[in-house]
């Protein structure tokens, strides 16, 4: 095997064989479980090439459930707004969307027409995320797994929330939530940002970036350093943890020798843990102090020594002009 | 076809020749890349227009391509030099009967020659033949109103040099300029309010998710009579909501005026604002106050000028969903371009479209 071999974004090796169907257990795990599984090739490529059997569970039922009414009540409200085209519906679908209330109608439910349905349909969705955010604790639970997935969902959460229900009811305007579209939350996203005088002033969403790219950072650091010693066996992180062998060995003294400091095996995973879940966190502490506490970044940066002032002279001389640009000499006619 | 100790040979010494060939092949197709680009250059380059201190990120880029291209509408204006008067020539209202008033003022040969200019401009040829052609009745608004802006909106017009406006300006030839504008909201069906007036692809949207109700928002009287506000923020950093105050809606429809304003010139946001304090007035560029006059010459011109053609228009001028005039704004004279035509004097040899005092000054070609 060639040495670039290793460097390939597919798994190297592909288990077909029975399916495992998981076992049953005290806590009648089996019982809401389907009882089919199939293999993909294709999923083998960057999975498990085994798919199925899925457990929903009660609370999967009623995130399905509502998640669908949820989606389908967009979908139609848009398909309605093209007056029941499907043509046009899927040539304007990422321009489509279900808006929230206008901010005349404060935190009242309007007609169904005039955002109406986005609160409806909003409550559905608030039902779904929760429910499925219990179905990750319970899983965990029966598991007798930590419940870290249910936390690290709830920071996401806490985001979603948020925008949609916390600072709303604190502006008292529904009209603050975002809109349900491919472009129109776009729309909102940057007019949220200029509405309230550059987001990029605002220290927590600095903070949310900085542990945004952290967690890629370590991300990428993390998965090279395992895929480099998996042939020490490294991959085995478990083991590797209580029973420090070379993989572990040349991974740390590695990075020791390349910046002065390394992550244990263990400790590796609590730093993508928080790293990953500070990035919701300290986004929504952002976004809720945004038009409660702050209405605009760029003065408040201003007032805190933050925002650098420009020294005159501003420079006018420098700049172009509209005919040296086109490169002609002014005209007459 | 290959002989026998070839064959043997490499029998003998299986070698993997896909790795090294993948690798040939991308570090050569690399080094051709860069010979080429070294070699021909950069096949699509581009220029910036330095719009604020250094270090900021303030300019507008283009391709050179399009800088350096030319510009067929500006070489097409057509223009002839004026006849100076005699000191006893009379008007041509006293000398022919089938001149049109409006203009009765000048005399003959600068009349005929200005009612020759605007039918090539507008691509009428029988304008101000009569008055059984509404065009004629609409020409007379628009002269007015060309000579208003030359007269009084010179601060917007000649912001940087003396360059005027024509018919040609706005029509180039035709007789319904290009980039008009009709109101068209609501937009979607069975919908109200907020989610009636935008999230479709139109033209009036710039073909964005953005509102479509923000130029008659803007340039059009409210019903209290009055310009809504053009703003997005407060100016404080920590204040009470009040009523009336910007809210992310009013910001996305000056989100889409902007984007507008941009598209019709052919600029960037920082063409106008530094970026990170969008609002503020001590970190604009010049142009940003030649805009801010443009918008009030627009909101003027379509008041006192163009809404009141609604009673001249034929049907069939008028706009497919609320029967309005169409309207002209930036986009109508710009066309794309930082100054319609680039920028080129079309006032120059037509003292008779800069004042509407009725007496032109023809002392330059004397």
């Amino acid at each position: 095997m060639a040495y670039f071999e290793y460097q390939n974004i597919f798994t190297q090796v592909q288990v077909q064989g029975h399916p495992e169907m998981g076992m049953d257990n005290e806590n009648n795990m089996a019982a809401e479980r389907t009882t089919s599984a199939s293999f993909s090739t294709l999923a083998g490529l960057i999975g498990n090439a085994q798919l199925g059997p899925i457990y929903l569970g009660w609370a999967g039922m009623i995130s399905l459930a509502t998640g669908l009414l949820w989606f389908n009540i967009v979908g139609l409200n848009m398909l309605s707004q093209v007056g029941w085209s499907i043509p046009e519906f899927i040539r304007q679908l990422f321009w489509l969307a279900l808006e929230p209330p206008g901010p005349e109608w404060g935190l009242r439910i309007p007609p169904l027409n005039e955002g109406g349905w986005y609160i409806i349909s909003s409550f559905f969705l608030l039902v779904s995320v929760m429910s499925w955010w219990l179905r990750t604790y319970l899983l965990a639970e029966q598991h007798k797994m930590g419940k870290h997935i249910a936390w690290a969902f709830l920071a996401a959460i806490w985001l979603f929330l948020v925008l949609g229900l916390f600072r709303p009811i604190l502006m008292g305007q529904w009209s603050e939530a975002v809109p349900y579209g491919i472009f129109p939350h776009l729309d909102w996203t940057t007019a949220f940002s200029i509405r309230y005088g550059n987001l990029y002033y605002n220290p927590f969403h600095a903070l949310s970036i900085v542990f945004l790219y952290g967690s890629v950072l370590l991300f990428a650091m993390h998965g090279a350093t395992i895929l480099a010693v998996s042939r020490f066996g490294g991959d085995r992180e478990l083991e590797q943890i209580y029973d420090r062998g070379t993989a572990s060995e040349r991974a740390a003294l590695f990075w020791r020798w390349t910046m002065g400091f390394n992550a244990t095996m263990e400790g590796i995973h609590r730093w993508a843990w928080w790293f990953a879940v500070l990035t919701p966190i300290t986004g929504g502490i952002g976004i809720l102090l945004t038009g409660t506490v702050v209405d605009n970044w760029f003065i408040w940066a201003q007032e805190h020594n933050f925002a650098p002032e420009y020294l005159a002279p501003y420079g006018y001389e420098a700049y172009g002009s509209y005919q040296g640009f086109l490169g002609q000499t002014t005209g007459g006619n | 076809m290959f002989p026998k100790w070839f064959k043997d040979w490499n029998a003998k010494n299986p070698t993997n020749i896909y790795g090294p060939a993948i690798l040939v092949g991308v570090v050569g197709a690399a080094v051709f890349s860069a010979a080429a680009l070294v070699t021909i250059g950069q096949p699509f380059k581009t220029d910036s227009l330095q719009t604020g201190p250094r270090g900021t990120g303030m300019s507008v880029p283009e391709f050179q391509a399009d800088l350096f291209a030319t510009y067929p509408d500006a070489d097409n204006f057509y223009t002839t030099e004026p006849i100076v008067p005699q000191a006893n020539a009379r008007p041509v209202r006293d000398v022919r009967s089938d001149a049109d008033p409006s203009l009765g003022y000048l005399t003959p040969e600068n009349y005929d020659r200005l009612v020759e200019a605007m039918r090539i401009w507008t691509g009428i040829p029988d304008l101000f033949a009569g008055e059984e052609n509404y065009q004629t009745v609409v020409a007379r608004n628009m002269i007015e109103m060309t000579q208003n802006i030359n007269e009084f909106w010179g601060g917007h017009v000649n912001a940087n040099a003396e360059v005027g406006v024509t018919c040609y300006t706005c029509h180039r030839g035709e007789p319904v300029p290009n980039n008009i504008w009709f109101k068209i909201s609501p937009v979607n069906e069975n919908a109200g309010g907020w989610s009636a007036n935008q999230n479709r692809v139109t033209i009036v949207s710039n073909s964005t998710s953005l509102p479509s109700d923000y130029l008659e928002t803007y340039l059009l009287l409210n019903e209290d009579g009055q310009y809504n506000r053009i703003g997005v923020h407060d100016l404080a950093s920590r204040v009470q909501q009040m009523d009336g105050d910007p809210l992310i809606q009013q910001t996305e429809r000056t989100y889409a005026f902007m984007n507008y304003i941009a598209n019709s010139l052919g600029v960037n946001c920082t063409f106008c604002h530094n970026t990170r304090a969008f609002y503020d007035a001590s970190q604009v560029t010049p142009q940003w106050a030649t805009a801010s006059l443009g918008i009030q010459m627009v909101q003027e011109a379509l008041d006192l000028y163009i809404l009141p053609l609604e009673e001249v228009l034929p049907a069939e001028r008028l706009g497919p969903v609320h029967a309005d005039v169409p309207k002209l704004a930036c986009a109508t004279c710009h066309q794309g371009q930082q100054q319609p035509l680039r920028g080129l004097n079309v006032i120059a040899n037509w003292p008779e479209l800069a004042t509407t005092s009725g007496e032109p000054d023809y002392a330059a070609f004397q």
